[in-house]
Parts: C-alpha cells; sequence; structure tokens
C-alpha cells in the first residue's frame, strides 16, 4: 500500500502586522469569540456575561460575542483581529467541532496564524440545547467551557499537517440510479472506480419501474441508458453480486475487501481513495394485519406499481407484459377486473412519536408516486373509479400539477385524520369495503366499495449491519446514514473519505439522489484531485529525555509506529508521525509519562480539567 | 445528604450543590452521540463537561484521579466499545486504565463508584443522557468527595 510522503504545503500566509500592544500578563495573546447561533445559543446562555466573566483571564486580548461565528463577516473581523491584535491563539465557543473546526482553522490560516493554535468549544449541542431549562446553570456550564479552552489554547505549539498521497480511484457501493450516475461522473472527472451491486443486475429500485413522474420517464430504460454510459467508460469496474466484507488502511489509501459469489467465496482486495455508500432503500413492509394487509386485494405501492406497469405494457402490446387481455378489462387482480380502487397514503410513514421505533419521518416520494400512478390508470380505462385517503398531500414543488391532473382525470380525495385511519375489510360477496371519515365533508362516514386497496408504503433504512459494521458508519435515530452537516457537509460522514448518497441517507425522490450521488463525486474529486491529502498532525511525541527505553511501548501501537532507535544518551523510543494514528492508546502504557498526544497533552488536558471544576465568581 | 466540604461547588441559590460530573468522550464515537443528545434536544444535569479525545484508550489514569482531587464528584468514560476505529482491543485497555485509576483512587480513599464506564456509540443520545442522569443522583447520595 502506497502510504509515501511529498513535501507538506505551507500554509497560506498573508502580512502580518506587528503586535502593536505589549504582551499581557501571561505572554499570549488569545482571541475569543462567543457565538450567538442566531438565538440557538443566547436564548439559554448569556454570551454578554460569559464574555465578561472570561475577560480578565490575563492573556485574553480580544473577548467578543457573534450573531454566527461562522457567518463571512465575522471571519473577516476575525482575521482582521488577529492580524490588527497580532493574536497568537484562537478560541471559538460555538457549536460541535465537527462542523466548524475546519472553517475556523482556515480562518487561522487566512490571517496567518497557524491553524492548531486554535481551539472549538461546543457550547451549543453540549451546552445551550441540553440545558435549555436553567439559564443561570446553562451560561456558568458555558463560562467554565470557554476557560477550559483558553486553557487549553494557552499551551498550543504550531503545527504543520502532514501530507499523504492520495489513490485516484473511488468505490462505489450501490449500483442503482445514484451510484450508476456517480459512477459515471467520477469517471468523466479523471478517476477511477469500482462499482460494487449486491445482487447480479445493475439498477436498484429504479431498474424495476415503468413510467416514473414527473415526465412518464419509463425506469428500465433509464437504467438501460446508465448501464449503457458506464460500459463506455474503461475506468468503470463493475462487480455484481459483490459484497464488501471489509475495510483497512486510513483515508486516501483504504484497502477494501469485496467478496464475489457470496459466503465462503475468495475475497479480492481493492485499493481505493475514497468510498461512496449510494444502498438505497427498502420499501415499508406492513405488518399483517396492518389497515388490511394480508387480505387479498390489499396490495403495497410497489405491488401496484408493477401490476399498473405491467397493465400499461399490455396495452402497448409489449411482449410478455403482464395483464389480461381476456377479461376485457385493462387492469386486472387475479384475474378479476378491477373496476375501482382505493389508495391510503401515509403507511410507514409520519408514525406518531410513542409507537416504538417509530418511522416519524415522511417518505417525500409516495404522494406524487401515487398521484402519477393514478393518472396511468385512468391512461389505462378512464372509467376505473379512484379514491385517494390521504392525512396531508405533499405533491410539492414542480410535481403540484401531477395532483390537479389526477383530479381531471376523475380521482377523487378524501382527508382522513391520523388518530382515525380507514378500516378495510372483505365482504363476503368478494369485494372490499373501505370506512373512512372524511375530514372535507364534515367527517362524514363513508363506506367504499372498491376491488383494490393500494397501502401508499414509504421508504425504510436497507438492512446492512456488515456493511455498517465494516465502513462504521454512522446512522440516525431513523436509521439512514447520517451526515456531517445537512447544509453544509450533506454527503460526507464522520469517517473520512466515505461519503453517502441516495436514499440510504434518507428518503428522496430518484432526481434528488441523483444530485446528491453527483455531490459525492464533487467530494471524492475534492479528495482526491489533488494527490494528497492532509492529515492531522495531532500525532503522539516521546520526551526523549524522560524515555527509559523500556519498550513498553513497541507493544501498544497496533500500526508499527513506535521503533527504539539509538540517540545520543542511549536508546529511545520514536514515533513515526505518519505510521502514528493518533490515537493516544501508547499514552496511559509508558510508566516514565513520556509519550504526549499532541492537541492532547498531559499539561492541556490536565488545565482543561482545572477550568471545568472552576466555579465562576 | 452528608455536609458540603468547603471546596464543594455551591450554586448561587444555595439549594444541594448539582454533583460535578467529567465526561471523558471520543471524537468519532461517542462525541458524536453526545452531541445528538444536544441536537434532539434532550435534557441533562448542567453538572456534566465533556473533554473529547481521539479514543478511549488514551485517557490517563492520572487524569481521572486529578479531576477527583480537582473537585469532581464523578467522572464518566463515555467509551468506543467496540466501535473503535484505531485499536482492536480497545476495550480491553480502556478497562485497565479505569482498574488502574480506580486502585489509585482506593489509595486515596475516593470511592471506586466515582468512576464509570460505559460503551457510548455515534447514536446513543438516549443512553447517555440516562447514565449521566442516574449518575448524577448516585453522586449525589454519595455526596462530595472527602479531600
Amino acid at each position: 500500500m502506497t502510504d509515501q510522503l511529498v513535501p507538506a504545503q505551507p500554509t497560506p500566509t498573508t502580512a502580518v502586522m506587528e503586535p502593536p500592544l505589549a504582551d499581557a500578563a501571561g505572554g499570549r495573546r488569545i482571541g475569543v469569540y462567543v457565538c450567538h447561533c442566531g438565538g440557538n445559543i443566547s436564548d439559554y446562555v448569556d454570551v454578554e456575561k460569559v464574555i465578561s466573566d472570561i475577560q480578565d483571564s490575563g492573556d485574553v486580548v480580544v473577548a467578543k460575542t457573534a450573531m454566527f461565528a461562522c457567518s463571512d463577516a465575522t471571519q473577516q473581523d476575525m482575521v482582521a483581529d488577529i492580524q490588527a491584535q497580532g493574536l497568537d491563539g484562537l478560541v471559538v465557543a460555538s457549536c460541535s467541532p465537527k462542523l466548524h473546526t475546519y472553517t475556523f482553522r482556515a480562518v487561522a490560516g487566512r490571517a496567518g496564524l497557524n491553524p492548531y493554535e486554535y481551539s472549538q468549544v461546543n457550547i451549543r449541542e453540549q451546552c445551550s440545547w441540553v440545558h435549555t431549562d436553567d439559564r443561570e446553570a446553562a451560561t456558568a456550564k458555558a463560562t467554565a467551557l470557554v476557560n477550559a479552552g483558553i486553557s487549553r489554547t494557552r499551551l498550543t505549539t504550531p503545527l504543520e499537517p502532514m501530507v499523504v498521497e492520495t489513490l485516484p480511484h473511488t468505490l462505489v457501493i450501490g449500483g442503482g440510479v445514484a451510484g450508476l450516475r456517480a459512477a459515471v461522473g467520477l469517471a468523466d472527472i479523471g478517476l477511477r472506480v469500482t462499482l460494487v451491486e449486491r445482487e447480479l443486475q445493475l439498477g436498484g429500485w429504479v431498474g424495476g419501474f415503468g413510467a416514473m413522474y414527473p415526465h412518464g420517464r419509463d425506469g428500465h430504460e433509464l437504467i438501460a441508458t446508465l448501464v449503457a454510459e458506464v460500459r463506455r467508460r474503461p475506468a468503470i469496474t463493475v462487480l455484481t453480486g459483490a459484497e464488501v466484507v471489509g475495510k483497512a488502511g486510513s483515508f486516501g489509501n483504504y484497502l477494501v475487501s469485496v467478496r464475489i459469489g457470496g459466503d465462503g467465496a475468495a475475497a479480492l482486495e481493492i485499493a481505493v481513495g475514497s468510498i461512496v455508500v449510494a444502498t438505497g432503500f427498502e420499501s415499508y413492509q406492513p405488518e399483517a394485519g396492518e389497515l388490511g394487509y394480508g387480505i387479498d386485494g390489499v396490495v403495497t405501492l410497489p405491488e401496484f406499481k408493477a401490476l399498473v406497469d405491467g397493465s400499461a405494457g399490455a396495452a402497448s402490446g409489449a411482449p410478455g407484459a403482464a395483464g389480461s387481455a381476456a377479461s376485457g378489462s385493462p387492469l386486472t387482480w387475479h384475474g378479476r377486473p378491477v373496476r375501482s380502487l382505493a389508495y391510503v397514503y401515509c403507511v410507514g410513514s409520519r408514525q406518531p412519536a410513542d409507537v416504538e421505533g417509530a418511522n416519524q419521518y415522511c417518505s417525500r416520494f409516495c404522494c406524487a408516486a401515487t398521484v402519477q400512478t393514478a393518472v396511468q390508470v385512468a391512461g389505462l380505462d378512464p372509467s376505473i373509479r379512484q379514491f385517494h385517503l390521504y392525512r396531508d398531500m405533499r405533491t410539492y414543488g414542480k410535481f403540484e400539477p401531477l395532483y390537479t391532473e389526477a383530479r381531471k382525470t376523475g380521482s377523487v380525495f378524501l382527508k382522513f385524520a391520523a388518530e382515525e385511519p380507514p378500516e378495510i375489510r372483505r365482504e363476503a360477496g368478494g369485494g372490499l369495503t373501505v370506512t373512512v371519515r372524511d375530514l372535507l365533508t364534515e367527517r362524514t362516514e363513508l363506506a367504499i366499495p372498491v376491488d383494490l386497496v393500494v397501502l401508499v408504503t414509504g421508504m425504510v433504512p436497507r438492512a446492512n449491519e456488515e456493511l455498517v459494521n465494516v465502513l462504521k458508519l454512522p446512522a440516525g435515530s431513523d436509521g439512514f446514514f447520517n451526515e456531517i452537516h445537512p447544509k453544509l457537509r450533506p454527503v460526507e460522514t464522520v469517517v473520512d473519505g466515505v461519503l453517502i448518497a441516495g436514499a440510504c441517507q434518507g428518503p428522496k425522490t430518484s432526481a434528488e439522489s441523483v444530485a446528491s450521488g453527483l455531490a459525492a463525486v464533487t467530494q471524492s474529486a475534492a479528495i482526491l484531485k489533488k494527490g494528497y491529502t492532509e492529515l492531522d498532525p495531532l500525532v503522539a511525541t516521546v520526551h526523549a529525555p524522560a524515555c527509559t527505553a523500556c519498550g513498553d511501548c513497541l507493544t501498544a501501537c497496533p500500526y508499527d509506529a513506535i521503533s527504539m532507535s539509538e540517540g545520543p544518551d542511549g536508546h529511545v523510543a520514536v514515533i513515526s508521525p505518519t505510521g502514528c494514528k493518533g490515537c493516544g492508546g501508547c499514552v496511559p502504557i509508558c510508566p516514565e509519562n513520556a509519550i504526549d498526544l499532541l492537541g492532547y497533552t498531559d499539561a492541556q488536558v490536565s488545565s482543561m480539567i482545572e477550568s471545568l471544576v472552576e466555579v465562576p465568581a | 445528604m452528608t455536609a458540603s466540604v468547603a471546596t464543594e461547588p455551591r450554586p448561587a441559590s444555595g439549594t444541594n450543590p448539582v454533583p460535578r460530573i467529567l465526561v471523558f468522550s471520543t471524537n468519532n464515537i461517542s462525541d458524536p452521540g453526545i452531541d445528538l443528545a444536544g441536537s434532539s434536544h434532550m435534557h441533562y444535569s448542567p453538572g456534566v463537561r465533556v473533554i473529547g479525545l481521539p479514543c478511549t484508550s488514551g485517557i490517563r489514569p492520572s487524569w481521572i484521579v486529578g479531576a477527583l482531587q480537582a473537585g469532581f464528584d464523578g467522572v464518566f468514560v463515555a467509551s468506543d466499545g467496540d466501535e473503535c476505529a484505531y485499536l482492536h482491543d480497545c476495550s480491553k485497555r480502556s478497562s485497565a486504565i479505569v482498574a488502574a485509576a480506580q486502585a489509585s483512587m482506593r489509595e486515596r480513599g475516593i470511592d471506586p463508584q466515582r468512576l464509570r464506564l460505559a460503551a457510548i456509540c455515534s447514536v446513543c443520545s438516549e443512553p447517555f443522557t440516562k447514565h449521566v442522569q442516574q449518575f448524577s443522583a448516585a453522586l449525589a447520595e454519595l455526596g462530595p468527595v472527602q479531600r
């Protein structure tokens, strides 16, 4: 595996003014910015009091609040302060370090301050939002957290990131519409691609669909077009019937094991720089008895979509398509003509929070998909009566005209209350009866005789335990994979170089899946096209004079980053900065306390502990 | 509850002090879980303060003992458990660190119950909240550290 080093790029430096003022008492010159986050912090924490309580720390030269610390204006303010005041340390107290560490490191860099002289303090996720009921205590805690940040910053030293070569090769997991489009995009941007699909065929859900909204474009054809594009690109290798079973290495240089041909088959090892996860969704499967599911004639949306697509194929004379010309009806179920049908919306979506494991989210695609299918049915036979039993109709954005079109083609819409769902029963005579209380007609109870009931089932996360374990993918409480930031870093995960795209992240339309697939392409390119990536220099170091060369640390590092070296005063342990992953596992192993993890040194952590326990006056 | 000693933190209101708990979290696993408790607007005691580290196996036992001597009533290690991306034996190492810290606490007459460890995953917001609330209640029962 390549782990070659290229020379570190110097941090871009602008001219730094000479400090205009004499050094403050502590010798450091630290700037502190406490963020309101609109009101997300300042509604629950008295940020002005935090500022006044920390200002007396001798080496805090600048202490300000900001409405949004991450805004361009505040960033420019910070740069100006760092340069005008000759600051040598920066503390930003705002949100989680997962969101803006890189933002403020870059601010420091632009001002000519070493990015590692900055500390992030989390007073939102770990303070204001969890103490909304106690302003005084939240303010005291925020002050202690900021003081700990200042204590840490007093002991920072300038560090340079290590630069590691990255492989221009991306692994795409999932051959649905998002994964296929991402593969094409990655190849076009000049990266090699390996596309892994668990099934034997590419295409995912979209590959199984006929006409899709908004323009009635055929899903099979869409996928066929994409697959042809994939075939045209020699940079793409497609592995079907394949699963990712292992991952080793680190960001920029992952070694992935792919097993082809099921359990027991040999695994192929592929070296890649980044990974795009596009594993899609599963359709919600109703419980037996849930809204009549299990009764003959009660079907899910995908089952009905297949029926309609098949019938549409038969009507157009496509060979091998389903449907029954014998009955004279274009739409049949188990040989019986379907003359009327009812759709029940929001099945498996928007479930009340008190239900265990509730899917509280809206599945987003189903209103438009159902309305489009109803228009398709009306196209087969306009005399088929269609009743839509919905909670809220969400044919949002450009899909709204579909709803109007469905109404124009004869669909009837009835609104029911979430706490009073429709009841479905089979009559002795053979038909189905749907009973519903319609909110639009003064809660009139209606009994609608129909031939078929379609449960409009939403999306649920795909069961993918093995992949989650292999990639260490973080999932949200809804089971879909989590991005770092929904607006600012929408396809990145906390695992460096592992990106998510499509409906594995949450309910999406196929267009949205493709868009996020292309976002993952851009992010992959941003990581890999430079040919190198910067690794945090926050690695372990040995304080040589304290080392007795006992060798205890040698076995503590599974990455073999520690070796014994002959120094001027005998043997000492030496830690390779590129071999070190920065876990700190060797730190407590050393009986002489001779090892420190940069950024988390003994002195820094001890001073933070002192500050955190302190009771503000 | 026993009488407060002079060093015990005391809120302005003069009611019983809120136990102070130092949490060691990990940047990639438990800290996102603790963040999620915030994003989900859950509540826990403001006596809880978190220091994030890359990995549980990097905690020095002296930090734990030092925190209890400095005025914290308890230390909670929100560990990586088996999810550690760095070290396959992280759980074993973490247990050894806790054992070493507890031995040192005993020597100093500090109740070993003031140190707890639990694996907190990146979406374990609710388990974390429950753990620290229960720990806070248990520490209130124990009273302040006799220093």
